[in-house]
Formats: C-alpha cells, sequence, structure tokens
C-alpha cells in the first residue's frame, strides 16, 4: 500500500530524518514510534506532503508521491490528522466533517448526509451541530479522524491521536481504530506510548535521533535492548537485565 | 419568522421608486452602492478570510474599464459591464496568484493588496493611456441606451441590481463546496489542505469572483459621474469603507454588508447634519469600528445570532 525508502530531511545543522525506510501492507496498522524529538512527525509530514523531504521515495499504490501538496496526496487516498487538534472551530462539528465528504462529492446534501453517517458512527452524534470550539480533547481527537474519513481514505495517517486521552478514551479511540481498520482503510499511527501500540499494531517501526533503529511486531519490539535504551537512555537494558 | 423580515427588506428596496425627495432616492443609491461593494469585499475577506485592504484596486480596474471603453474605442457603455467583470477577475487572479503562491495570508496578504492599490494609483497617475492625472471625461449623452440616467433612480435600480447578484453569490458561498471551502482555509489552512482543498487555487478564484464584482461597482461609478480619476478609483478610503461595512455588518455572514451599509450611511448622515467639518465621518467610522471590535466581533449580524441562540 504504502512504501516509504530513503527519506531524509534536515533543518539547517540538524538531521531530523536519516535514511528511513518502511513498508505498510494494505489492510495492516502499522505504527511508527519514538521518543519525543525522534523525527516521527516529520516523517509524517513528508509521507502527507506537508514538507518537502531532501531525497527518497514515498510510493503510494505504486506512485511516486514524494514532493506533492497535501491536497493532491489527500485526492489520491491518503489523508493525515494533526497530533495538535485542528479544528475548522468557527465551525460546528457536522461542518468540519462535511470539507472531509466535500472532497468526493460537490453535492452538499450528499455531503452532508456522509458527514452525518461517519459523524454517528466516531460518537460525535450529541456534537454535530455544536461548535467545533466547544469539543473536549477526546471529542478534538474524534473529529479530526472523523473528518479525514469522511474524505472516503484507502490509508489513514494517525498522529498521536490518544496523547492527553484518559484510559477509558483510550480505550475507546483503540476500538474505533480497529473498526477503521476492518472497515477497509490501511492505517499507518505514530504514537508515543508504547502500551497503546501493542494492543493495536500488527507492525511496529522504532525511530530514534531521526533514524530506524528497530522494526518487527510490538511483542519483539517491547523487549529489543536498543528500543528501551532509546527511551529509558544509555545502559538501561543491562541494568533492567541485571534486575531480572 | 422570516416572512415580516422580507416584507420590510422589500419595503426598504423598492420604496426609494415612489420616493419623489432626490436627495433620499440619493442616500438610497449610494447605500445600495455601499452594500455591493462590501458584499464583494465579504466574497473574498469575509467568506475567506483574504481581509484585502486595497479592495478598490477592483473598484477603479472597472472604472477605468467603462472609461476607456468608451472614449478610446468608442463602444457602447452596456458593454463595459461584462468586460470589467473580466477585467476585475483577472486583476484579481493576478494578485491572487502572485500573493497566495508565496504564501502571503493575513496582515502580509492585507500590506500586499495595499501595495497593489497605490501602484495602481500611481501607473494610472502617470501612464498617458488612462490620461494620467487629469483623469477621463465621459461625453454627456444621457439616455438608457447610452448607460446613462437623468433620474437617480434609475442608478439606484442599477444598484440594486447588482447587490443581488452580489448577495446570491454570498447565499451560494453559504451553501455550496467551493464556500465550505472558503471557510475552511479561513479557519485553517493546514487542515483545509490536509483534507483535500487545493488553497492557492480555492483563494485564487475567490478573489477573482470578488474582483469582478467590484468592479461593476466601477463601472456605475463612471457612468454616473461621468468623470474617473486615480484618487477616486484607487483611493484608499473606498477600500477601507468596504471593509468597514462587511466587519460591522458582520464578516462572512450573507446579510452583514446590508445591514453595515444601512448602518454607517445612517450614522455618517446624521453625523453630518450635527458637524459639518470634512473628515469628521471617516473619524466616526473608527469609533463605530473599534466599538463594534471590542462589543461585537461577528459584526452587528452577531446580536441576531446571539438573541437566536
Amino acid at each position: 500500500m504504502l512504501e516509504v525508502s530513503g527519506l531524509s530531511k534536515r533543518f539547517g545543522g540538524l538531521q531530523a530524518v536519516r535514511d528511513v525506510a518502511l513498508k505498510v501492507p494494505p489492510g495492516s496498522i502499522t505504527a511508527l514510534i519514538g521518543p519525543n524529538g525522534a523525527g516521527k512527525t516529520t516523517t509524517f509530514a513528508m509521507i502527507a506532503g506537508f514538507i518537502r523531504p531532501d531525497s527518497g521515495r514515498v510510493v503510494l499504490d505504486g506512485h511516486d508521491i514524494a514532493g506533492r501538496r497535501p491536497d493532491q496526496i489527500a485526492e489520491a487516498g491518503m489523508v493525515r490528522t494533526f497530533q495538535i487538534t485542528q479544528p475548522f472551530a468557527g465551525l460546528t462539528v457536522l461542518e468540519n466533517i462535511r470539507l472531509g465528504a466535500f472532497l468526493r462529492s460537490a453535492d452538499t446534501s450528499a455531503a452532508t448526509a456522509a458527514a452525518r453517517a461517519v459523524g454517528l458512527r466516531l460518537g460525535l452524534g450529541p456534537f454535530l451541530d455544536r461548535p467545533a470550539a466547544a469539543l473536549t480533547v477526546a471529542g478534538r481527537k474524534r473529529l479530526e479522524v472523523a473528518r479525514a474519513l469522511a474524505t472516503a481514505p484507502r490509508m489513514l495517517l494517525l498522529d498521536e491521536v490518544m496523547a492527553g486521552l484518559n484510559p477509558t478514551e483510550i480505550q475507546e479511540i483503540v476500538a474505533m481504530i480497529r473498526a477503521i481498520r476492518d472497515g477497509g482503510v490501511t492505517v499507518l499511527l505514530i504514537e508515543h506510548i508504547m502500551q497503546a501500540v501493542a494492543a493495536l499494531a500488527d507492525d511496529v517501526y522504532v525511530l530514534a535521533e531521526g533514524a530506524l533503529i528497530a522494526h518487527g511486531p510490538p511483542r519483539a519490539i517491547a523487549h529489543d535492548d536498543r528500543v528501551i535504551e532509546a527511551y529509558l537512555g544509555r545502559g538501561a537494558a543491562a541494568k533492567l537485565g541485571a534486575h531480572a | 419568522m422570516k416572512a415580516p423580515l422580507i416584507v420590510v427588506g422589500l419595503v426598504l428596496a423598492l420604496g426609494p421608486f415612489a420616493l419623489t425627495s432626490q436627495s433620499l432616492v440619493n442616500f438610497a443609491m449610494l447605500t445600495v452602492v455601499s452594500a455591493f461593494l462590501g458584499q464583494c469585499w465579504n466574497i473574498a475577506g469575509g467568506f475567506g478570510g483574504l481581509t484585502s485592504f486595497g479592495h478598490t484596486i477592483f473598484f477603479g480596474t472597472g472604472a477605468y474599464t467603462a472609461a476607456i471603453l468608451q472614449t478610446r474605442w468608442g463602444l457602447n457603455p452596456w458593454l463595459a459591464l461584462p468586460a470589467a467583470l473580466v477585467t476585475g477577475s483577472l486583476v484579481g487572479a493576478a494578485i491572487g496568484a502572485a500573493a497566495f503562491r508565496a504564501g502571503l495570508r493575513g496582515s502580509y496578504f492585507a500590506l500586499v493588496t495595499l501595495a497593489f492599490a497605490e501602484v495602481f494609483r500611481v501607473l494610472s497617475n502617470s501612464l498617458d493611456f488612462t490620461r494620467g492625472g487629469l483623469g477621463i471625461n465621459i461625453p454627456l449623452g444621457m439616455g438608457a441606451g447610452n448607460f446613462q440616467f437623468a433620474d437617480r433612480r434609475s442608478t439606484y435600480a442599477v444598484a440594486l441590481a447588482f447587490l443581488v447578484l452580489a448577495t446570491a453569490a454570498a447565499a451560494w458561498l453559504k451553501r455550496a463546496r467551493f464556500g465550505a471551502r472558503l471557510a475552511a482555509l479561513r479557519e485553517n489552512e493546514d487542515a483545509a489542505a490536509a483534507l483535500g482543498v487545493n488553497l492557492v487555487r480555492t483563494k485564487t478564484i475567490a478573489l477573482a469572483l470578488s474582483g469582478g464584482l467590484t468592479a461593476l461597482g466601477g463601472v456605475l461609478y463612471a457612468q454616473t459621474y461621468l468623470y474617473v480619476d486615480p484618487a477616486i478609483s484607487f483611493g484608499v478610503e473606498r477600500s477601507v469603507e468596504m471593509l468597514l461595512v462587511a466587519m460591522i455588518g458582520g464578516a462572512g455572514t450573507v446579510w452583514g454588508p446590508i445591514l453595515g451599509a444601512i448602518v454607517l450611511h445612517i450614522i455618517a448622515d446624521v453625523s453630518r447634519s450635527w458637524i459639518d467639518t470634512p473628515g469628521f465621518a471617516p473619524m466616526l467610522y473608527g469609533v463605530v469600528l473599534l466599538v463594534i471590535i471590542g462589543l461585537l466581533p461577528r459584526g452587528i449580524i452577531g446580536i441576531w445570532e446571539r438573541w437566536r441562540a
């Protein structure tokens, strides 16, 4: 579905992302994790067309889309959400979702109906006619996903949709992401929280200091020494091993 | 609920045809022209958040289009309407393509439009083609066929038709996909782009649409006063009045500019009868705008919305 190779980006003296390669098979939930500042969001922004990569290929369904604009990539069927939620604050929740639906239908009543259906499916029913600015954090995260989903994507890029949520809300959103995948949408997600990813992802890539350091199923990743060190600091794996 | 409003609107709109007082008809005409221009600004500035400070560029383009078509090429002035629609749109598209491609928005876009208006003023002041600072006199030739009306009520009728056209465009924006995309990019450009909105194209089309309509106002001005010059066409006052009317009434709403124009012109007229110092009205406009921004950021129409909610 999505194949990234050799993706690099330098900001002045900082090599933010170095030679990242990852593969997202169709129908999977793939996760990109890593400590703060690892370059996850930059990688994401390059895949979605918000930052132009210095080099590398982003191949969606056999077409190299690296360097295309975000709207062209959305049109091609891949849509991102934002870690810091970006609602159209002055518009209602329904109008927010409808903008996504307008990508596939120019007809206002058809787009409204599609948006309403997505909103109901994601549990935003009671808030559809409220201003988006009035939503809670969890509600805004849902709205991000609902808007993206309304564009009828084949591939969804979720940027830390669980950050800032309480455990109950995380459970709800995990179930929601599973349901989205079961509905036929391939998912690539960024997460900081490893536990949430373990429950959800088929495959995990770990990014640290701009480069991939590990790749595999979540169970193996959780015990990978390099990953533990990246999160907890040098020597942490040995110390944990000594205690065990 | 809506029926009484429609009746009030119709009475206000059609009332002037029954008036015999030229000054009252004149007041109605100026108010409607101002509402029309405000509505044109609103299409880009209100719905799309493209806060232009130089919208008179398009007004002036229309005025010069009318004057030049007649005096240089001897064309019938009615042809100036479609011609101005084209020239206004082209100027809007050109400025939009340049500014939006460069990623200018908010106050930077406002400054660039202000600068463009000044460039147009300087150019029209120095070019032979526009007869420089002399301006262009349009030869007198009263008659409907020549788009020159002796009766202000006819001018009023044309202005009213323009206002209906621009308001229909605003109402269409409120309903259609294009308007939804404009509103979305006004609220948050990154999110709009992520959801498939082509920012540069959408904004450029909006500015072209707004520019084309605004230019019609310039044609009407030229045909009413039979004279255009650089200051009339590209002076900053008209730009300010356009955005003032929209913001006072309620930017980004269908009825805001009409409400804004009525309120502003009543204030201006009343204040003129108290204090007849030149420059007092613009100063009063400033005060009104401050009060609106401070107390009613959504404009006068915000009172209605708050009362309904």
